[in-house]
């Protein structure tokens, strides 16, 4: 890698209790670029992404040994309430605070970090919506409940939640695996224009969408990295057999 | 929202036309040596050939990547499987100019003038038009312009056969200069094999917008 990664993940292992779940996973994410993490269900990929923002080890029994570097720093020194700021994360099914309107929805992690300001409020909320190209669809209903949104819609909300506190990389858990083929397309297109500003690492079992989104794609398979590369030759050439084959539908 | 992938193939088109347009400017330039006996501009086909050589592999990596990455569909997999095609007729085009070039510069021009036969700037030009036809067609998604292109190439193998016939006389009235003569026969050969490329161009494009195979067939109406 040319460029200096913004996270450098060095041999990390990930337990549940006592069963592993990642083993020896080393790799290195470079900034505002996607990079998709595949492989077949239970591989590890969505306890890997975890880790990332120390969202495994807030499950009981949970703990993951090796080390993550973002911007240099050691994730397990920081707070990890400050890393989760800069690393946000967009889960599977979409997931809107249920009591809140759309507005609110957004201003939430905002608010939570001290902004008061009404009409700074409504002006970085306009900003993420647009960002999560979500603003045209709601413009004129922003007081409506963030659920009462269509499924795609609640993910491009959740995904300007994330983007109002301005993270610098953002997290997608299979993001659009609930989602209709439209309302996909959008999601993807929308990462298309994030990468421009952010970093991303998006978790699918969608082997399409990784090689329509992504810069680079990992391969995990039984909590092991098997290939790391462009995407690109992945999808053309992979130096594994293993990946040859989960990508050609052979196994998984 | 834009897709992507069509991006991709905006992109994917824009490098097969401006390899398109190196090889049309290959023709007029080899015609060019022909008329003036001027074989200092062989140089300048040489050159094209190279750059036309590496896009020839730039757009097959581009397509197989579209390919592999958009798994494309419907239009989106006719129009990349056409891309790739012309690719190779394209390349072909220019190999055929190189071969001009060559007979010119390395032979023909070399030897003492024999009387020029018209047909031959006459098929360069039909041949460099259905050329710039074809790739209109291909950038238009103009069936009728692709069309036009397949009833032209009868014209291109008729002037081929004049210059074969009117050859073959030729030989025989003047046996020392038969060397010069089939120089002569080849290079018109060249320019109906560049017809040929750019009726397959016309089909291509004709696959590429309603589906339908016509090769070995008549044309669409």
């Amino acid at each position: 890698m040319k460029v200096e990664p913004i996270l450098d993940i060095r041999s990390i292992h990930a337990y549940f209790k006592n069963n592993k779940a990642v083993t020896n996973v080393s790799l290195q994410i470079e900034p505002r670029k996607v990079t998709a993490l595949i492989g077949p269900s239970g591989c590890g990929k969505s306890t890997f992404i975890r880790c990332i923002n120390r969202m495994h080890e807030v499950i009981p029994g949970a703990r993951m040994e090796g080390e993550i570097l973002f911007q240099k720093k050691n994730i397990l020194e920081m707070d990890p309430v400050l890393l989760r700021r800069d690393i946000g994360m967009v889960f599977q099914k979409p997931q809107p605070f249920p009591s809140m309107s759309i507005f609110d929805n957004v201003a939430s992690g905002l608010k939570l970090n001290g902004l008061r300001n009404r009409a700074h409020l409504k002006e970085e909320v306009e900003k993420s919506l647009i960002a999560a190209a979500l603003w045209e669809e709601v413009k004129d209903k922003l007081d409506s409940a963030g659920t009462s949104l269509s499924g795609g819609q609640q993910q491009r909300l959740c995904i300007a939640r994330a983007l109002a506190i301005k993270p610098k990389v953002l997290l997608l858990d299979e993001p659009c695996s609930a989602l209709d083929p439209i309302s996909t397309a959008k999601i993807e297109e929308l990462i298309f224009e994030l990468k421009k500003i952010y970093t991303i690492v998006i978790v699918t079992h969608n082997m399409q969408q990784a090689a329509r989104v992504s810069d680079f794609t990992a391969f995990l398979l039984l909590g092991e990295l098997i290939e790391y590369d462009e995407t690109t030759a992945i999808f053309t050439n992979p130096k594994d057999r293993r990946t040859e084959d989960y990508i050609t539908g052979r196994f998984g | 929202m834009k897709r992507h992938i069509e991006e991709e193939i905006f992109l994917l088109k824009e490098q097969v036309l401006f390899m398109g347009s190196l090889a049309e400017e290959m023709i007029l330039l080899t015609i060019k040596i022909f008329i003036e006996r001027n074989d200092t501009i062989a140089k300048e086909v040489f050159e094209r050939e190279e750059k036309v050589n590496k896009l020839q592999m730039e757009i097959d990596e581009v397509g197989v990547k579209i390919l592999a990455l958009y798994q494309p569909e419907a239009t989106d997999l006719r129009t990349i499987l056409a891309a790739t095609k012309i690719n190779s007729e394209l390349e072909r085009v220019a190999d055929q100019t190189v071969n001009i070039a060559q007979t010119c510069a390395y032979h023909l021009l070399k030897e003492t003038p024999v009387p020029s036969l018209t047909e031959i700037p006459r098929m360069s030009s039909i041949a460099q038009e259905m050329i710039r036809k074809s790739l209109d067609a291909f950038s238009k998604r103009d069936t009728n312009l692709a069309n036009s292109v397949l009833e032209k190439d009868e014209e291109l193998d008729t002037l081929k056969s004049n210059v074969f016939n009117q050859i073959i006389g030729l030989i025989k009235k003047n046996p020392e200069k038969a060397k010069s003569f089939i120089d002569l026969m080849l290079i018109s050969k060249n320019l109906e094999k560049i017809g040929d490329h750019a009726t397959n161009i016309s089909e291509d494009v004709i696959f590429m917008v309603m589906g339908k195979d016509i090769r070995h067939h008549a044309p669409v109406k």
